[in-house]
C-alpha cells in the first residue's frame, strides 16, 4: 500500500507536539486509573454496552462537553492569533485548520450531541415511556457519532486536519487544491457521525409517535417533545442530502470523479447548494430543541403554563418548513440573478415572523408569573436580548442586496455566533442546570452557576459585539492576519479579551461539575423546581425502568395538575406489574469501533485495508440479525424495593427552591 | 441582567454613531450608496424591534420577578390571547414587507448600470482571480494588470469575472457589494466611482494559505489621467507570454504587474471548455499526502483537440477587438 510513515504523525509544531504528549499521557492515565480502580467491568456493563436512554444521553453530554473544550481551544487560538495585527503566533495553514475544526466540532460534535443527549435523557420521561422505540439503535447512534467525532479529532495529530472551512467549499476542498488527506477526514468522519444522527432522527420520530403514555395526545405534548419531534423530522429530511454530498465528495477525493472539480465538467456550485440544503435546516435542527428547552425552563420558573401553546406549535412547524427553502441566502453573491435572490430574501425574512411569535409568547409566559431567577432561568432570560440581536442582524443579512456588503465578513460571523450561542449554548446550559438533578440526584451549585453565567454571558458579548463593527468596516472572516493600517486592532483586541472571559466562564462551569459531584447535597426532592412535566414525577436519579406505573395524562403540564389535584402521585402495591426491558448489547460499540477503523483506513486511502474492515461491518450486521435476545423482566419484588426506597424519603428531603 | 441590558443599550447607539467611519457606511459611488441606503432603512426598523422587545423584556422581568413580598402569589392559569397573538404576527409581517420592497428593487437595480449612468458608455474589464492574486484585463485597451485596477471616475465599469482556480469573491466595499468569481463561469458586476481616489478591494471567500493577503487596489482617475495611463502602459509595459502566464497562475503572492496585452488571447477561464490550469503538486503541504489525479483537460496535456475546440469556443463570445490577434496555441 506504500504507507508513508514519515508523513503519518504531524511534526514540527510545538503546540501539536504538546497535544500529542498530552493525549498520550491522558490515555495512559485513564487506562491505568480504570485498571487500578478495577472499573473495567463496571464500565463495560453499565455504560459501554448500555441501551438505557438516560445513560446514552449522559454519554452524549460528556462527549459534548469534551468537544466543547476542544472547539473552544480552537476558538481561543484564533482569538489569540488575531489579537494584534500581523501576529506570528500561528501560520496561515495552522489557522485555516483551526477555524475549520472549530466550526465542524462546535456544530456537529458539540451542539448536536449536547442537544441529542438532553433529548435522550428527557424525551422518554416527558412522554411517559420506559425507553426509546429502538434502544439498541439508539446505542448504535451514539457509538457512530462518537466514532466519527474521534476520527475527526485525531486528524490534528495524525495525518493533518481538514483546512477548507467547515463549509468545505469546492473546488478548494478537492484534490486539485487540497491534495493532503486532511479533507478526507471531513468527508469520512462526518459521514460516520451523520449516519448515527440520521438513526437518532428516525428513532425519535417513532418514539414520539408510538410511545406516548395514555392520554397524551399530540397537542398535550410538552414543548420540548414537540421541538424534538419536529427536529427529528428535519433530521430525516436534511441529513440524507449531506450523506449524498459527502459520498460524492469522497468519490471526488478518493477515486477521481468530477462532481465538484474544476476539471472534467465538475460543478463547484453544486456542492454549495447541497451543503446548504442540509446546512440551513441543520441550523434549525440545533435551534428548535433549544427553543423547546427554553419553553420548559421559562414555564417552570414563571410558575405558569406556556403562553400561546398552539401558536408555539404552529410556529415550530412554520420555521421547520421555511428552513428547507432558504438555503440560497448563504450565497446570494453567487450571481443567481435578482429573481432567485428576491425569492430567498423573502423566505428568509419570513422566518423572523414565527420566531417573533415565539419570542413574544415567552415574554408573555413570564408576564403575571412569579419569576424565580435560578441559574437555569438566568440562561433563558439572557437568551431573549442576545437572541434578538442575532435575529435582527439575521433579518439584515437576509436582505439579498444588503448582504452583498455583509457576506463573508465578520458581521456575518458575529451574527451567527449571536444566534448559535444564545440559541443553543445558553439552552444546553439552561437544560443542564434544569435536568441535572433528574439525571444524577443532586443539583449543580447555584452560586457557582451564577458565576458561570455572568462570566460566560459578559464574555460572549464582549467577544462577538465588536465583530459586527469590524465586519462593517471591511474585516473578512477566516483571514489569519490583518495589517496595522487597517485600523482593526483595538476591536480585535477587545474581542480577544472577551474570549478569555468567555473561557473563564466555561472553566467555572467545569469547576461547578467537579464541586457538585464532590460536595452537593444528595438528599434532594425528585421535583426540586416544582416543575410541570412528567419527568419530575419519578425518582431522581431515574430508576432504570423510568416509571413503575405508566402515568396517565389529562391535560397540558400533567405533573403540575397531578400535584394540584393530588392524584396519581402514589403507588399501590396492587398496581405493580412486571416490566419488560431490553438487554444490553455489545454490538453497537463494536460497530462504532469497526466503523472508526474502516473510516481511518479510508481516510488514508488504504483501500484494501478499508475493504477488510468493511467486512467487519457486515459481520456486525449479520450478528445483529441473528440476535434473538428478547430482553428481560423486572420482578415485582425489585420494583417494590426500588419504589419504596425513593418514595419513603420524599417527604423529608431538603427542598431547595420552592 | 440589568448590567447586560445597560451595556447592550449603550452599544447600540454606538453602532449608529460610529457608523460614520465604517467603510460600508461611507459609500464612494452610486452602487455602494444604494446598498447603504437599504442598510440604513433596515437599521431603523431593526432598532425599533430591539427597543420594543428589550423594553418589554426589562419591564416584565423586573415587575414579575420573585420577591419576598410575593412569595404567596400564585400566577393565574393563562393559555394565550388570540388578539395579542394576531398583533405580534401581523406587525412583523408588515415590517418584513417594508423591508422586502426596497430589497427587491435594489436587487434588480444592482444588475444594471446604476441610475443616471445608463447613457454613459461602460468600460469592460475582465477580472480573473487566481491563487492568490487578481488579474485585470482591459480587452478594449489591450492591457493587463495584476493586483491593481485603474478605472475612470464617474463612468460605469462592467467587471466580467471568472476564476482560474477556486471560488473567490470580488469585493470593493467602498464602491459596491461583492460577487463570486468561479472557474468556467462568468459573473458580472457594475461599479462606479464618484471621485478620483484609491479604494481597497479584496477576496472574501476563503481559498487556502494565501487568502488573507489577496487584496488589490482600485484607483479611480479622471478620464484624462486614465487615458494617459493606458497610453503609457501600451508604450512601456512588456508583453505577457503564455509561459509567463502559467507562472503567474501558480499559487504565489505577487506584487503589481503590468502588461501591454491580455491573456484573453489564449485563454478565457470563463469559457466552460477552457483548459484547467490546476496543478495539485503545487499545493502539497504538511501532513499525509493523498493520491492526485491526471485530468484530461489540464493545460499540461498536449491534446490538440481540446485546445483547438477551445479556440473556436472563445471566438464567438469575444466581440471585443482582440479577435484580430487571436490564435490557437
Amino acid at each position: 500500500m506504500g504507507i508513508k510513515w514519515d508523513e503519518f504523525f504531524i511534526t514540527g509544531d510545538p503546540l501539536i507536539l504538546g497535544s500529542q504528549i498530552a493525549i498520550l499521557l491522558t490515555m495512559i492515565g485513564a487506562v491505568a486509573g480504570i485498571t487500578y480502580l478495577k472499573k473495567w467491568k463496571y464500565l463495560w456493563t453499565e455504560w459501554l454496552t448500555t441501551v438505557d436512554h438516560k445513560k446514552i444521553g449522559i454519554m452524549y453530554i460528556i462527549s459534548a462537553v469534551l468537544m466543547f473544550f476542544r472547539g473552544g481551544m480552537d476558538g481561543l487560538l484564533m482569538k489569540a492569533q488575531t489579537a494584534r495585527p500581523e501576529m506570528e503566533f500561528l501560520n496561515s495553514q495552522h489557522y485555516n485548520e483551526i477555524f475549520t475544526t472549530h466550526g465542524v466540532i462546535m456544530i456537529l460534535f458539540m451542539a448536536m450531541p449536547f442537544l441529542i443527549g438532553l433529548m435522550n435523557v428527557v424525551i422518554p420521561l416527558q412522554i411517559g415511556a420506559r425507553d426509546v422505540a429502538f434502544p439498541q439503535l439508539n446505542a448504535l447512534s451514539f457509538w457512530l457519532f462518537f466514532s466519527g467525532a474521534m476520527l475527526f479529532n485525531i486528524s490534528f495529530v495524525i495525518g493533518g486536519s481538514p483546512d477548507a472551512g467547515w463549509t468545505s467549499y469546492f473546488p478548494l476542498a478537492g484534490k486539485e487544491f487540497s491534495p493532503g488527506i486532511g479533507n478526507n477526514f471531513y468527508a469520512v468522519a462526518l459521514q460516520i457521525a451523520g449516519i448515527g444522527t440520521l438513526m437518532t432522527g428516525i428513532n425519535f420520530i417513532v418514539t414520539i409517535l408510538k410511545m406516548r403514555t395514555k392520554g397524551m395526545t399530540l397537542m398535550k405534548m410538552p414543548m420540548f417533545t414537540w421541538t424534538t419531534f419536529v427536529t427529528s423530522i428535519l433530521i430525516v429530511a436534511a441529513f440524507p442530502i449531506f450523506t449524498v454530498a459527502l459520498a460524492l465528495m469522497t468519490f471526488d477525493r478518493l477515486y477521481g470523479t468530477h462532481f465538484f472539480t474544476v476539471s472534467g465538467g465538475g460543478m463547484d456550485m453544486l456542492w454549495a447548494n447541497l451543503f446548504w440544503l442540509w446546512g440551513h435546516p441543520e441550523v434549525y435542527i440545533v435551534a428548535l430543541p433549544a427553543f423547546g428547552i427554553f419553553s420548559e425552563v421559562i414555564a417552570t420558573f414563571s410558575r405558569k403554563s406556556l403562553f400561546g401553546y398552539k401558536s408555539m406549535v404552529f410556529s415550530i412547524l412554520g420555521i421547520a418548513l421555511l428552513s428547507m427553502v432558504v438555503w440560497v441566502h448563504h450565497f446570494y453573491t453567487m450571481g443567481s440573478g435578482p429573481a432567485v435572490n428576491s425569492f430567498f430574501s423573502i423566505t428568509t425574512m419570513a422566518i423572523a415572523i414565527p420566531t417573533g411569535v415565539k419570542m413574544f409568547n415567552w415574554l408573555f409566559t413570564m408576564r403575571k408569573g412569579r419569576i424565580k431567577i435560578t441559574s437555569a432561568m438566568l440562561w433563558a432570560l439572557a437568551f431573549v436580548p442576545c437572541f434578538v440581536i442575532g435575529g435582527v442582524t439575521g433579518v439584515m443579512l437576509a436582505m439579498g442586496a444588503a448582504d452583498y456588503q455583509y457576506h463573508n465578513t465578520l458581521f456575518l460571523v458575529a451574527h451567527f455566533h449571536y444566534v448559535l450561542i444564545p440559541g443553543v449554548v445558553f439552552a444546553v446550559f439552561a437544560g443542564l442546570y434544569y435536568w441535572w438533578p433528574k439525571m444524577f440526584g443532586f443539583m449543580l451549585n447555584e452560586k457557582i452557576g451564577k458565576w458561570h453565567f455572568w462570566l460566560f454571558v459578559i464574555g460572549f458579548n464582549v467577544t462577538f459585539m465588536p465583530m459586527f463593527f469590524l465586519g462593517l468596516n471591511g474585516a473578512v472572516r477566516r483571514a489569519y492576519t490583518y495589517s496595522a493600517e487597517s485600523g482593526f486592532a483595538p476591536l480585535f483586541m477587545l474581542s480577544a479579551i472577551g474570549s478569555i472571559v468567555l473561557a473563564a466562564g466555561f472553566a467555572v462551569f467545569c469547576y461547578n461539575i467537579y464541586w457538585s459531584i464532590r460536595y452537593a447535597d444528595r438528599n434532594i426532592s425528585s421535583d426540586p423546581w416544582d416543575a410541570r412535566t412528567l419527568e419530575w414525577s419519578t425518582a431522581s436519579p431515574v430508576q432504570f425502568y423510568n416509571f413503575a406505573k405508566l402515568p396517565e395524562v389529562k391535560s397540558l403540564d400533567p405533573f403540575w395538575h397531578m400535584k394540584k389535584k393530588n392524584e396519581g402521585l402514589t403507588l399501590h402495591d396492587s398496581e405493580i406489574e412486571e416490566i419488560h426491558m431490553p438487554s444490553n448489547s455489545w454490538v453497537p460499540i463494536y460497530m462504532g469501533v469497526i466503523f472508526g477503523i474502516a473510516g481511518f483506513f479510508l481516510v488514508f486511502e488504504w483501500h484494501i485495508a478499508a475493504a477488510v474492515a468493511g467486512i467487519g461491518i457486515f459481520a456486525g450486521l449479520i450478528i445483529r440479525s441473528f440476535d434473538y435476545n428478547e430482553g428481560f423482566h423486572v420482578k415485582k419484588d425489585e420494583i417494590h424495593r426500588i419504589e419504596n426506597a425513593w418514595r419513603k424519603t420524599e417527604g423529608e428531603v431538603h427542598d431547595h427552591v420552592s | 441582567m440589568k448590567k447586560m441590558l445597560l451595556s447592550l443599550t449603550a452599544i447600540l447607539p454606538m453602532l449608529i454613531l460610529s457608523g460614520c467611519n465604517m467603510v460600508v457606511f461611507e459609500p464612494q459611488g452610486p452602487v455602494a450608496r444604494s446598498i447603504t441606503e437599504l442598510i440604513n432603512w433596515s437599521l431603523i426598523w431593526m432598532l425599533l424591534v430591539v427597543v420594543v422587545v428589550f423594553g418589554l423584556f426589562g419591564y416584565i422581568v423586573w415587575k414579575y420577578r420573585e420577591k419576598p413580598e410575593n412569595k404567596d402569589y400564585e400566577p393565574p392559569e393563562e393559555h394565550g390571547s388570540t388578539l395579542l397573538e394576531i398583533i405580534w404576527t401581523g406587525i412583523p409581517i408588515l415590517i418584513v414587507i417594508a423591508l422586502t420592497i426596497p430589497t427587491v428593487k435594489t436587487l434588480y437595480a444592482l444588475e444594471e448600470a446604476p441610475k443616471g449612468y445608463e447613457e454613459k458608455e461602460p468600460i469592460t474589464i475582465h477580472v480573473t482571480s487566481a491563487d492568490w492574486k487578481w488579474i485585470f484585463s482591459y480587452p478594449e485597451e489591450g492591457i493587463e494588470t495584476v493586483n491593481y485596477v485603474n478605472i475612470p471616475e464617474d463612468r460605469p465599469v462592467l467587471f466580467k469575472m471568472t476564476s482560474a482556480s477556486t471560488m473567490q469573491s470580488f469585493w470593493v466595499p467602498a464602491l459596491g457589494g461583492q460577487k463570486y468569481t468561479m472557474p468556467k463561469m462568468e459573473t458580472e458586476l457594475y461599479l462606479v466611482a464618484d471621485n478620483p481616489g484609491s479604494y481597497e478591494g479584496q477576496n472574501t471567500n476563503f481559498n487556502g494559505r494565501g487568502y488573507a493577503d489577496m487584496k488589490f487596489e482600485v484607483l479611480a482617475q479622471t478620464q484624462e489621467d486614465f487615458d494617459q495611463w493606458v497610453d503609457d502602459v501600451k508604450d512601456t509595459a512588456p508583453k505577457l507570454t503564455e509561459d509567463e502566464y502559467e507562472g503567474l497562475l501558480k499559487p504565489t503572492h505577487l506584487g503589481r504587474l503590468t502588461y501591454s496585452n491580455t491573456h484573453l488571447e489564449w485563454v478565457n477561464h470563463a469559457d466552460p471548455n477552457s483548459k484547467a490550469y490546476t496543478n495539485p503538486e503545487l499545493y502539497r503541504g504538511h501532513g499525509y499526502q493523498g493520491k492526485t489525479f491526471e485530468e484530461d483537460d489540464n493545460y499540461k496535456n498536449e491534446n490538440p483537440n481540446v485546445i483547438e475546440g477551445h479556440g473556436e469556443e472563445e471566438s464567438h463570445d469575444s466581440q471585443e477587438n482582440h479577435g484580430g490577434d487571436h490564435h490557437g496555441h
